[in-house]
Parts: C-alpha cells; sequence; structure tokens
C-alpha cells in the first residue's frame, strides 16, 4: 500500500521504440463503423448538406438558365410612327427578319427614345420619306453593330428593289455545324468542380479541427484503430458524397432543357472527381491542422477556394477568360480537376486525355498531405 | 501480487513549467485510486502521461505490465479512457455513439446496448448527444470508456462540470462500476469526491506527490481536533468549563462549541448532563489535510 516516495534512479524514458507496437490486421469493423458515422454526422448537417449539394445545384440551375437564354439573341425595335422600308421587308422576308427581330410600335419619338436610353429596347425606327432613321444606344457594342447591320441590310434591299433590276451579286449563306461548344458543356464540369473542391476541402478540415476540439482525435487514438482507417473512412465518405454529386450534376444537366450532350468516355470523370476530392482534401488537411477554430478553417478554406474557382476556370470558363487567367489557371489544382472533367464529358476527348490532370491532382494531394502530417497536432496544446 | 500500474519518478514540463516533477505511485489490480489537486496541480498531464496520450520527459510507466508510449496497441483493449470534454462524433444518437465505440473495439452491438442500461441512458436512447444533459453525456462517456470492459478505467475529471444532484448520481454509478472489479484511476479537484470514492488517494501540487494514501487514514494521521457544538445557552458558564475539562471552549452566540482532540469524555459529559440538543460532531477533513501538507487553504 505504501508507496516510495524517494526518487528512482534515472531510468531512460519510455520509449522502448516501436518494437513492442504488436502488428494487427486491419480494423474493418472499426473502419465501417467510423465510415457510417461520418456519414450520418454528414447527411444530418443541414447547413453542409447544403452547402456541399444544394448550393452548387443552384448555382448549376442559375447560371445554366442565364446562358441558355443569351444564346438566341433577338433585337428588340421600336417603330415610330409608320416605317414603310421596316414593313415591306418584313412582310417580303417570309418570316427570316422576325426571327432576328422583335417589333413593337409607338407614336411618341421622345419616349421610344427614353425607351432605348433605358435598354429596354435596342433600337427606335423612324422614316421620315426617303429617309430611315435608326436611332440607338452603344451601351451594349454587339448590339449596336448587329442594329446596324441588320438596317444597312434592309436599306440595301429596298434600293435594290426601288431600281426594279435584278441584283449583280446574291449572297447565299449555309450553317455548318460548327465545334464551338455550347456553355453548358463547359458550366457542368466547371460548377461541378467548384462543388467537389469546396466539398472535399471543407469536409476535411471542418472534421480535423472539430474532432481535435472536442478531443475526439485523442479519443480516438487511444481505441485500437489506427490513423489509416480514420483517414481512409473520410475519404471514402467525401469520395462518395462527390461521386453522388456528379451523378446528380449530370442527371440535370442532362435534361432537355439544359441539354448537356454527353461524350464517349464521360464516365472517364468519375477517376476524375476521385482524384480531385484527394487533391482538396489535402488542402483541407493542411487547413485543419493549421487552424485552431472551425470558423478560422472555413474563413481559410474560402479564401483558398472561392478565388480559385474564378481564376481556375470553374465560374469562367478557361475559353472565354482573358489571357492572363489561362496563365494564372496552370497554377491551381481546380483548373485540371474542371479541364479534365471537360475533356472526357463534354468535349469528346479519349478516356487518356484525363491522365495528365489526374496525375497532377494525385502529385498535389500527395505533397500537402505530407506537408500536412508535418504541422498536424493531436491536440491544441 | 504486481500492481496494474506502476509510475517511477515521472517528469514532464512545458518550458520553464514543471507541470509532472517527480511522481511515483502504484496502483493495485481492482482499486479505486484519486489524483486530488487543485487545478493546475499536474494530474491531468499525470494521467494522459500513463494513458499513453504523452510523452513523459522522463520516469517509467507501466499499465497492466505494458509501456504506454509509444502508441501500444496491445494495451489499448485492455484500457477505458474518459477524457475531461465529452469527446462524440456529431449529430449522432446516445445509441449510435455508443455501438462506433463498441465497433472501434470489435465488440458486438449488444454489449452496447447493455452498457446503455447500465449507465441508465436507455430512455434518450435515440437522443441526439449533442441535446443531452451535463449528467447525461458524462455518463454516455464513461459508458463508452467501458464499452469493452477494460481492466482499467482512467477518469478525468468525470464530474467536472455537474451540478450536485447529477454528481451524486454519477458517483453512485462510478461505486457500482468499481464494485465490478474495475481498476479505476480518477482525478477531481474535489476533496469530498476522492473521500467518499477512492480508496487511495494522492494529492497532488505544483506537478509534486505531496502524500498517499487511504483518505480516512491521512485524516486521522492529522490528529487534527475535533469541534463539538451543541446550542447556544444549552449550559452554563461554569458547567460548559466542567464538561470541557481542558478543551477549548468557545460561545458565539449561536452555537456553544468544544474544541479537542479527545472528543469522547467530553461527549460523554455532554450526555450526562443531557446536553446534546442540536449536537453536531465536525472531524477533519481532506482538506485540512492539504492545509496541513501546503500551509495554505484548499482551492480547487
Amino acid at each position: 500500500m505504501t508507496t516510495s516516495r524517494t526518487p528512482a534512479p534515472p531510468t531512460e524514458a519510455g520509449r522502448s521504440g516501436p518494437a513492442s507496437a504488436a502488428r494487427r490486421g486491419v480494423n474493418w469493423q472499426g473502419f465501417r463503423s467510423l465510415s457510417r458515422a461520418m456519414f450520418r454526422g454528414f447527411v444530418r448537417d443541414r447547413a453542409a448538406l447544403f452547402f456541399t449539394i444544394l448550393f452548387p445545384v443552384l448555382f448549376l440551375l442559375l447560371f445554366g438558365s442565364i446562358y441558355k437564354s443569351s444564346s438566341t439573341p433577338k433585337i428588340n425595335v421600336v417603330e415610330v410612327g409608320r416605317v414603310s422600308v421596316l414593313d415591306q421587308a418584313r412582310a417580303g422576308s417570309h418570316g427570316q427578319l422576325d426571327k432576328v427581330l422583335t417589333v413593337t410600335h409607338t407614336t411618341s419619338l421622345p419616349h421610344a427614345l427614353y425607351e432605348v436610353r433605358q435598354a429596354s429596347v435596342d433600337a427606335a425606327v423612324q422614316q421620315q420619306g426617303g429617309r430611315l432613321i435608326v436611332h440607338y444606344s452603344i451601351a451594349n457594342p454587339t448590339t449596336a453593330g448587329v442594329v446596324q447591320s441588320v438596317f444597312a441590310g434592309i436599306v440595301e434591299a429596298a434600293n435594290q428593289a426601288a431600281s426594279g433590276k435584278p441584283p449583280a451579286y446574291q449572297l447565299a449563306t449555309q450553317q455548318v455545324e460548327d465545334k464551338s461548344i455550347k456553355p453548358i458543356q463547359y458550366l457542368t464540369p466547371g460548377l461541378l468542380g467548384w462543388a467537389i473542391a469546396s466539398g472535399g476541402a471543407f469536409a476535411a478540415a471542418l472534421t480535423l479541427v472539430g474532432w481535435r476540439k472536442n478531443k475526439l482525435l485523442r479519443r480516438l487514438r487511444l481505441a485500437p484503430v489506427g490513423t489509416t482507417s480514420i483517414v481512409t473512412a473520410r475519404i471514402a465518405v467525401s469520395v462518395a458524397v462527390a461521386i453522388v454529386e456528379t451523378f446528380v450534376f449530370i442527371a440535370i444537366a442532362t435534361t432537355p432543357y439544359f441539354g448537356l450532350k454527353l461524350t464517349t468516355y464521360w464516365w472517364m470523370a468519375i477517376p476524375v472527381v476521385i482524384c480531385g476530392t484527394l487533391a482538396f482534401m489535402s488542402i483541407g488537411l493542411l487547413v485543419g491542422a493549421l487552424a485552431k477554430t472551425q470558423e478560422a478553417a472555413t474563413a481559410i478554406v474560402n479564401l483558398i477556394v472561392l478565388p480559385m474557382a474564378f481564376l481556375g476556370g470553374a465560374f469562367i470558363p478557361l475559353a472565354l477568360a482573358p489571357q492572363w487567367i489561362v496563365k494564372v489557371s496552370y497554377v491551381m489544382p481546380l483548373r485540371y480537376l474542371v479541364v479534365g472533367m471537360q475533356n472526357v464529358m463534354a468535349r469528346g476527348d479519349g478516356p487518356a486525355s484525363a491522365l495528365p490532370a489526374m496525375g497532377i491532382l494525385l502529385g498535389f494531394a500527395a505533397v500537402l498531405t505530407v506537408i500536412a502530417i508535418r504541422v498536424f497536432r493531436w491536440d491544441e496544446i | 501480487m504486481t500492481a496494474a500500474i506502476e509510475v517511477r519518478d515521472l517528469r514532464k514540463s512545458y518550458g520553464d513549467l514543471r507541470a509532472v516533477d517527480g511522481v511515483t505511485f502504484e496502483v493495485g489490480h481492482g482499486e479505486f485510486f484519486g489524483i486530488l489537486g487543485p487545478n493546475g496541480a499536474g494530474k491531468t498531464t499525470t494521467l494522459e502521461i500513463i494513458e499513453g496520450l504523452r510523452e513523459p520527459d522522463g520516469g517509467e510507466v507501466t499499465v497492466l505490465g505494458l509501456r504506454p508510449w509509444p502508441r501500444n496497441p496491445a494495451l489499448l483493449p485492455q484500457i477505458g479512457v474518459q477524457l475531461q470534454a465529452t469527446s462524440f462524433f456529431e449529430r449522432l444518437t446516445a445509441r449510435e455513439q455508443l455501438r462506433t465505440f463498441a465497433d472501434l473495439y470489435q465488440v458486438p452491438a449488444r454489449r452496447a446496448d447493455e452498457m446503455l442500461e447500465v449507465v441508465g441512458l436507455t430512455s434518450v436512447a435515440a437522443t441526439r448527444t449533442e441535446k443531452l444533459s451535463g449528467g447525461q453525456a458524462q455518463r454516455l462517456s464513461i459508458a463508452c470508456a467501458l464499452v469493452h470492459r477494460p481492466d482499467v478505467l482512467f477518469l478525468d475529471e468525470p464530474t467536472g462540470a455537474l451540478d450536485p444532484q447529477a454528481r451524486r448520481n454519477l458517483w453512485d454509478l462510478l461505486r457500482a462500476i468499481a464494485a465490478e472489479g474495475h481498476t479505476v484511476v480518477l482525478t477531481t479537484h474535489h476533496m469530498d469526491e476522492a473521500e467518499t470514492l477512492c480508496q487511495r488517494v494522492a494529492i497532488m501540487d505544483h506537478g509534486k506527490i505531496l502524500q498517499i494514501g487511504a483518505p480516512a487514514a491521512l485524516i486521522r494521521e492529522l490528529a487534527h481536533p475535533v469541534r463539538i457544538s451543541i446550542e447556544s445557552g444549552a449550559l452554563g458558564q461554569e458547567e460548559a468549563r466542567a464538561v470541557a475539562d481542558g478543551a477549548t471552549v468557545a460561545d458565539d452566540g449561536v452555537s456553544l462549541t468544544f474544541t479537542t482532540t479527545e472528543p469522547a469524555p467530553v461527549l460523554e459529559r455532554l450526555a450526562d448532563r443531557d446536553a446534546l440538543a442540536g449536537l453536531q460532531v465536525a472531524g477533519a477533513s481532506l482538506e485540512d489535510v492539504f492545509l496541513q501538507l501546503t500551509g495554505r487553504e484548499y482551492r480547487a
């Protein structure tokens, strides 16, 4: 019962080396259970569910609708009084002109000009004898250009008809199937890439910080389940969520309304999604190792992922982006996730075209994970 | 019989602070052992080194004959740990929480449900842990630590943030656990808790153990005077002095108090005079032991 209070001779501190660490098989029961616990924790967290799945889907619906309507531009024209040149041209075009123009009527010139200034119509036209006067705004240069050329054409045709001679030259147009892709073809991989990036980074960072704060991390360290099982379970849940999200995106985007056309090797997008999830979880892991609170972790992840969404081709398609963004995008891991998916699911490239992107994403994940392990702490002290 | 836990000359410093400064003790199999001391005494650090969460700067620890550091997978299934915070998976119910821990230790789910009943949480099995009361959360946390029937159970300030009623309920649970033969090591800053639960306590302050022993023995060794009080005015001055027979007497207008190291004769004389109305006898407590050891009042 009594305990000696005389100091024992100094012995080597209790580091007997890892020899005593018995090698055990993988604790599958533990792995499954951890995965289930994390999955339940995720689906019961309404905020997480909203921001990881629903929010990006709303973006897809929104952007998809906006870009869809802007792909068939029509010119709104208001006629002030009677404009016989325009009326005859419309009558003679067999409906062709009405595909380009929407015509309304008014008798008040000031009112018509007001509407042009307000940009509620694109042009106001009036006729004074042989003069056709077109009022337009150059607020939108593209529309202004279309307005000018349409009316130049109408006047030209009217002059030609008035001369009574057959035209010396005739214009024949023929549409070819163009290689340029519809907005939905790059919107889908872009927004999906952003969704997967933020989902993966947030999941890793918030789990790590949260579990460190409530000491679950230390508690698990004293349970007979290895770090590998804990990390693998977290990855498995995030990858599963990312894949579900991919299918939700594809299901919505391929509806006739949005009209995404999946190309032959679209399924190669799945391994790209997995690599992308790993890459962004590694970012989250690093943030989680450094951040002390979940609020800080959220802010840091946003600070990393949001600019990347703009500069990495997720929100602004690289095909339409200024040259400097295209250059910057090469250092953004998100670029490789987005472009990798785009190539196989929307541009019709072969399965091998995704491999470089996958390699870069995996390499990135490996480097960041090594750094994260170096700065990792089990507890707050 | 070898001890369940052996700690020899344990040392751990954080910068200039010697959190644990040469701690030595043993805990026998099946013993309920307490580490008692004010906040910052080094109790938790000592416990965490024994559990294998921290590496000591010096000294030696064995738990069930095994070294806890570095992380020792052979030892982990034999110990149960309840950390100071209630460490749960987010958004799981009490039952799911316990079953998850059961799975981690590869114990059947049946056992998890049994434990839920042992700690009296069957009625809140489907409640998420965030919504449990402080006492319920602590019970669940203890159930998680016990689900795999460990030989040694570590409890770090289990009643820390509980109200008196919940504390007493938890004490009953802890006594029942100890009765099953688990070795229990508990840290606390509540003197009464150590006194009522522990077979032996180590009183710690500033990283050192000041005294180890059974609470009752420690108090007895003090030879601290006992205070015997009855209603003020129950005895006349003359009579009071006769009863005291050398003991100090004081009357503060509320109580007539005799302070003596030999209470028996005083009590006998009071009984003879039928003057036991409102009798109170206050002996020394562990707080007096702490005062004696450190020369200052105990502050939790």
